[in-house]
């Protein structure tokens, strides 16, 4: 169902990923009273052609795992390497060469289009910045990308108000495609456009990765999203990865009680599907203060003594499976 | 099911480029601009600059056997001297059109001094955030903290009367209101993904601000600007009615004003002219000032 | 079309149309659905299809002058809400009809607590005395399963996350125990694990009283799960309505079958999802004849001429589709 295996080393590695803020007290000097572990420890790697689904609700910690790649935001602690270069340490021309191998599309197609920027001037820039180009040479790669988004040549000298939704997400996609990158960090790229035109973005990353050698980190929290597009699929929760697999297993076989108790918060769209109903009491506990050992263990159904404890580790349960759970 | 995913795929690229990009038309805008604020305003700026060629007099000539004639529609006046004469028997109205003069080149000095160096610290402090940004408000705070006329005339004492001084004085004074308004600006241009994406893109913190920075902002500056013209305008006015503004025989209408206060009970029009003149010119400003933050939000909200 | 049990509201042909430098914009028009005691009928459809026009308009808070109701009835228990005075409708408000938003952030104030906020709602139904208020309110909270009710009482919206501000919210819509609910999208701005908790104390909160509630969505899972019937909505009119079971089975008109067609399921089963091409129609320009023709695939010439009326297509099903074969309902 899906092509486009990893078949050599990978490309981004990321090594216990770690991103705690400050909270601070204080009118004049600032006391620093605790950290917000947005980000505790986070291994994963994407392959060349590959797509990971990141999945997980707010406060997981997957979109500040998506700026950490996009060097946004510094780690606290461990490292993400591209093509085994530690991307925080890169500076001059290898950062301009790091600038075009991986970009971004966001959330929101009203705020991701500079207002006052005709779409070619916002389509070229990263291709501007970091590379020499000639007027021609920028107005023939814009052309080149909006005519892979579907878009008319007419959109160039236009400005994004003239745009919907759907048609600003492609127009970032254009940008994001300019500078002929290998890996795109995709944060919720689908969640705030309509039901009918999310397809329409699906199926154009999907011919997106077939036809060119793209990988995706996908961040999302609609399961069904993630499964149309992800080869393997991480789950995410306060900070840490609880399980992670090749899409089909995880869809299939979920192990994590929380993993289980996302998918059956999926609704499908079917009024006779059998009902799952594992409904999760109380509210996610804040990331400043998680609870001790495993971090679900307030709210797991199948919670032990130990879990309280002992914060269980990643193991391997199947070829490519890994859960971190004390069932297992 | 099947036709309908057959039609699409087929027609995929076909579709989305004859998808419609026309933007709606905002129609019946033109009759409502502030037509009336605009032609004050536009005489204004005529009449100063076509000085020369429209005043009847010099506005320094003196006719002792003139002076203190009433405007022309009162008894005693005449037509040579429309708005009357003053205690020296020069024309009123052609000090008043000199008068305006004075008043826009402080104004357009002041405003463009003072509004330049509060775009700048703004952008700067709203952009950087941190310690930059907690050093300059500190500065901003304490600047407003001065009270205005006090200021100006210790610096009118201090540097000596004149334009330079008067132009100083104001700069000094309204810098930091637009350095507070703008960085607000900034705080929440900084918060919209396209400036996080311009970081993924790879540009410089320079480039940031000059291309994504200061164009979002521009709105708000030219609205600012604009009101306060008629702030700048009453300032120097005032100064100078003080005796702190432009020294004479050059006409300002501040001192037109202080001039005439001796006289009010007899040569009422002495006073009375150039004050109206104030009062019409900084209303004007002010709605028209109105009129574009109106005409330009919700163009900001649509996008 | 027959409801099954006795029907509290009765909505007949209404219209409701924003006045803007652009045009009219025909939001909700010509709207017509029954629901009925202790029943969820869905409303879908995207954004501006004019889901949420019609919420506003049943309870008659549409942004006057701009906006207004331009023709048709709103009948609760009989009575047209359309003709109501204000101050009439504000006896009506909470009372009898009640909504929910989409966005807790901004349904309740900041400045006040949560404890102040119901007692208020409280008070404008109830003639008790403040300690029975305060002790009602609390029960109100029970109600909606927040934890800790009496030291939530006194403590500020911005203490609590999005799901607790949706009950609370929830608490302050059932106070006045009103026969009919409108939620407008009320869990897209929550986590889905905390999504499942609202639905299914909705759910509990309706088995309790009975309530008749309008849930307008654009998400098919939470149809599936909530609702006994769907009206579909598309450019500011219902497209097909029907049982919830049928509606998925059998959709009848090509906007709701591309629209399911579109959404991508849980269990991967389409190797390629097909997307509606085009978009909908500007509302202040409609095209004459069905509103959906530009992008049907089923379009032929009468349905650019003519505008559909809504026939009947199986038991309680009815669409607005010329090519659709009409069937006799039972």
């Amino acid at each position: 169902m899906l092509e486009g295996r990893a078949i050599t080393e990978p490309l981004i590695r990321a090594e216990n990923l770690t991103k705690h803020f400050p909270v601070t007290r204080g009118l004049l000097v600032g006391r620093t009273t605790g950290h917000v572990k947005a980000v505790d420890g986070v291994s994963f790697t994407i392959g060349r052609q590959e797509t990971l689904g990141l999945v997980g609700e707010s406060g997981c910690g997957k979109t500040t795992t998506s700026r950490l790649l996009l060097r946004l935001e510094e780690p606290t602690a461990g490292r993400v390497l591209l093509d085994g270069q530690d991307v925080h340490a890169l500076r001059g021309l290898e950062l301009s060469r790091y600038h075009t191998r991986v970009q971004a599309v966001f959330q929101d197609p009203w705020s991701s289009l500079n207002p006052r920027l005709r779409i070619r001037d916002t389509v070229a820039e990263a291709l501007v910045v970091n590379r020499r180009v000639t007027r021609a040479g920028k107005l023939e790669r814009v052309e080149e990308v909006l005519h892979q988004v579907g878009l008319p040549l007419s959109a160039a000298a236009r400005y994004p108000h003239e745009f919907s939704g759907g048609q600003r997400q492609r127009i970032a996609l254009a940008s994001a495609l300019a500078a002929s990158p290998e890996l795109i960090v995709l944060d919720e790229p689908v969640s705030a456009l309509d039901v009918s035109i999310r397809a329409q973005i699906m199926n154009l990353l999907k011919d997106l990765q077939a036809r060119q050698q793209l990988s995706f980190l996908l961040v999302a929290h609609n399961l069904a999203t993630v499964r149309y597009i992800a080869h393997r699929t991480a789950v995410m929760y306060l900070g840490r990865i609880v399980e992670q697999a090749d899409t089909e297993s995880l869809y299939r076989t979920p192990l994590h009680p929380y993993t289980k108790a996302l998918f059956a918060a999926a609704l499908p769209a079917d009024p006779d599907a059998p009902r799952d109903d594992m409904i999760l009491s109380g509210e996610v506990p804040s990331p400043i203060d998680p609870p001790s050992g495993c971090h679900f263990h307030p709210r797991c159904p199948f919670a032990m003594e130990q879990c309280s404890r002992v914060a269980p580790e990643l193991k391997a349960v199947a070829p490519g499976h890994v859960v971190s759970c004390h069932l297992y | 099911m099947a036709r309908v995913e057959e039609r699409i795929d087929a027609g995929f690229v076909a579709s989305t480029a004859a998808e419609d990009l026309a933007r709606p038309r905002v129609r019946g805008d033109l009759a409502r601009m502030p037509w009336v604020s605009l032609a004050i305003i536009t005489v204004m700026v005529l009449g100063a600059m076509l000085a020369p060629l429209i005043a009847p007099h010099s506005p320094t000539e003196q006719s002792l056997p003139d002076k203190l004639r009433p405007p022309a529609w009162e008894a005693g006046g005449s037509t040579r001297h429309l708005l009357g004469t003053d205690v020296l028997g020069r024309d009123v109205l052609s000090r008043l059109i000199y008068g305006a003069r004075v008043s826009l080149i402080v104004a357009a000095v002041a405003l463009l001094a003072g509004g330049g160096i509060g775009l700048m610290v703004g952008i700067v402090s709203g952009y950087l955030g941190g310690r930059v940004d907690s050093f300059l408000m500190r500065v901003v705070d304490a600047t407003l903290t001065f009270p205005t006329i006090l200021i100006a005339l210790l610096l009118a004492v201090s540097l000596g009367q004149g334009l330079q001084t008067i132009a100083i004085a104001i700069t000094v004074l309204i810098w930091a209101r637009f350095a507070r308004v703008v960085r607000g600006e900034v705080l929440g241009v900084k918060a919209r993904d396209f400036v996080a994406l311009a970081r993924v893109h790879g540009c410089s913190h320079l480039r940031i601000m000059a291309v994504h920075i200061v164009p979002n902002v521009l709105n708000t500056f030219m609205v600012l600007l604009t009101l306060h013209i008629g702030f700048v305008i009453i300032v120097e006015a005032s100064l100078s009615f003080l005796g702190a503004g432009i020294p004479p025989p050059t006409p300002s209408w501040g001192q037109m004003v202080a001039d005439g206060r001796s006289h009010i009970a007899s040569a009422w029009w002495l006073s009375v002219v150039p004050g109206a003149a104030i009062m019409l010119v900084v209303l004007a400003f002010n709605l028209f000032g109105d009129w574009l933050r109106d005409w330009l939000d919700p163009r900001l909200r649509q996008v | 079309m027959a409801v099954a049990a006795p029907v509290v509201l009765d909505v007949r042909g209404l219209r409701a149309y924003r006045y803007t430098r652009w045009g009219v914009v025909r939001a909700v028009d010509g709207v017509s659905f029954a629901l009925g005691e202790g029943e969820t009928l869905g409303l879908v459809g995207e954004s501006g299809c004019g889901k949420t026009m019609t919420g506003l308009a049943l309870v008659r808070l549409l942004p006057e002058p701009a906006g207004r109701i331009v023709e048709g009835q709103v009948l609760l228990e009989g009575e047209d809400l359309v003709t109501k005075s204000e101050s009439e409708m504000r006896r009506v408000r909470g009372r009898r009809i009640s909504m929910i938003l989409q966005d807790p952030q901004t349904s309740l104030n900041p400045v006040f607590t949560i404890g102040d906020q119901i007692v208020e709602a409280l008070r404008l139904h109830h003639s008790d005395g403040e300690r029975t208020l305060a002790t009602r309110a609390e029960e109100a909270l029970r109600r909606v399963k927040v934890a800790a009710p009496e030291q939530r009482m006194r403590a500020y919206p911005h203490q609590m996350s999005g799901g607790m501000k949706q009950r609370v919210v929830g608490a302050i819509a059932v106070a006045g125990e009103p026969k009919v609910l409108i939620a407008d999208e009320p869990t897209t701005a929550l986590d889905v694990t905390i999504q499942l908790q609202y639905l299914a104390l909705l759910k509990e909160l309706q088995a309790r009283t009975r309530l008749a509630m309008l849930f307008i969505t654009h998400d098919f899972g939470i149809v599936a799960r909530m609702c006994d019937r769907v009206a579909v909505m598309y450019a500011g009119r219902i497209v097909e309505t029907g049982p919830t079971r049928t509606l998925f089975r059998s959709p009848r008109h090509p906007y709701t079958e591309a629209l399911m067609a579109s959404v991508p399921s849980m269990d991967g089963s389409v190797a390629r999802l097909p997307s509606i091409e085009g978009q909908p129609p500007p509302l202040h320009d409609l095209p004459a004849g069905c509103r959906f023709a530009p992008r049907c695939a089923y379009v032929d010439d009468r349905c650019r001429r003519e505008y559909p009326p809504i026939m009947p297509v199986g038991p309680a099903h009815e669409a607005a589709c010329w090519r659709v074969e009409p069937s006799p309902s039972r």
